[in-house]
């Protein structure tokens, strides 16, 4: 008994790699459970706050829904072609794995740009967040959601230089895996967003 | 441990995607984007069912994407992922449910003072 467990901690030295892998992965996926705590209690002070017109506008009044439409296609897309992109890492495919992140970079980029032209649209208009507490909130939630975007586009970038640099190693393999995760987990609580904040506030 | 003997298989535990599994995401979260979106913008049912059907739609499209595009799944991990996912909505019922009812029962004492 006493050699087995000798036998087996020596091991899983060769292995190493793979199981840093793993922990990293674990590791970040605890970090994203609680940024979901955040958006939760973003979502919730939203939930409280949207009636909170102080006779400004309601959401009926300022929300573009064909606007909201094209800006969640980009974001599903985006992961989608993440998607493709970790295939391609998985492949060894190093001219691949870079032009599905530049598709990526491409389509997040827009995203954010379609949200900075709807902030300012509104700000322009008058319906700024210091106008009522269901604009400070709704700024606050889809606001720390698109920065939540601009970073994880400067990641995107920083992988894209370290990729040309060094390739695909054992290095770059577990940020590109730990990006993907992050970039997956901001399309899910968009859903979140148009489903609660943009289609449910038109109604 | 006995997996990581091949590199195939150290590859399908970190991430076992597949073009198909990525695809079929892609499709199915389409499709259930545009269900919600057509049933607000069309206005041809009540809120309560429009409601409903957003809701449904929204949480039906989360699960596609944690399996399709995140790979998480109970045997990862020994379940590890999925174990904090839950501990996780646990605090999201929590924090978004509790806010909700204790921040109506004031406005509703509000009212009546």
């Amino acid at each position: 008994m006493a050699t087995d467990t000798l036998h087996h901690g020596a091991t899983p030295e060769p292995h190493e790699h793979h199981d840093t892998t793993g922990t990293k992965l674990f590791g970040f996926w605890v970090y994203l459970m609680s940024d979901l705590v955040i958006f939760g209690s973003l979502f919730a002070t939203y939930a409280v706050l949207m009636k909170g017109t102080a006779a400004g506008p309601t959401a009926a009044d300022i929300f573009e829904l064909p606007f909201v439409l094209v800006e969640t296609f980009l974001l599903l897309f985006s992961s989608f072609t993440f998607g493709m992109g970790v295939l391609a890492m998985n492949a060894e495919r190093l001219g691949q794995v870079k032009a599905w992140l530049g598709i990526t970079f491409l389509l997040g980029a827009a995203f954010v740009g379609m949200e900075v032209y709807e902030f300012q649209h509104l700000i322009h208009q008058g319906y700024g967040p210091d106008q009522s507490a269901f604009l400070s909130s709704f700024f606050t939630l889809v606001g720390t959601h698109g920065l939540h975007v601009t970073v994880g586009l400067v990641w995107i970038l920083v992988m894209l230089v370290q990729l040309s640099t060094k390739g695909i190693t054992p290095m770059t393999r577990p940020r590109i895996l730990c990006l993907s995760l992050f970039w997956h987990f901001l399309d899910i609580v968009w859903i979140c967003v148009f489903s609660f904040v943009y289609l449910m506030g038109v109604l | 441990m006995s997996h990581s003997s091949s590199p195939s298989a150290e590859h399908s535990t970190t991430s076992h995607g597949s073009v198909k599994s990525y695809v079929t995401g892609l499709l199915l979260s389409l499709v259930l984007t545009v269900i919600p979106f057509a049933v607000v913008m069309g206005g041809a049912f009540s809120t309560a069912t429009t409601v409903v059907v957003i809701a449904v739609t929204a949480v039906l499209q989360i699960l596609v994407q944690l399996v399709m595009f995140m790979h998480m799944n109970t045997k990862a991990d020994e379940g590890w992922n999925v174990m904090s996912f839950v501990f996780t909505l646990t605090i999201l019922v929590l924090v978004v449910g509790g806010s909700l009812w204790i921040m109506q029962h004031l406005h509703l004492n509000m009212m009546i003072g």
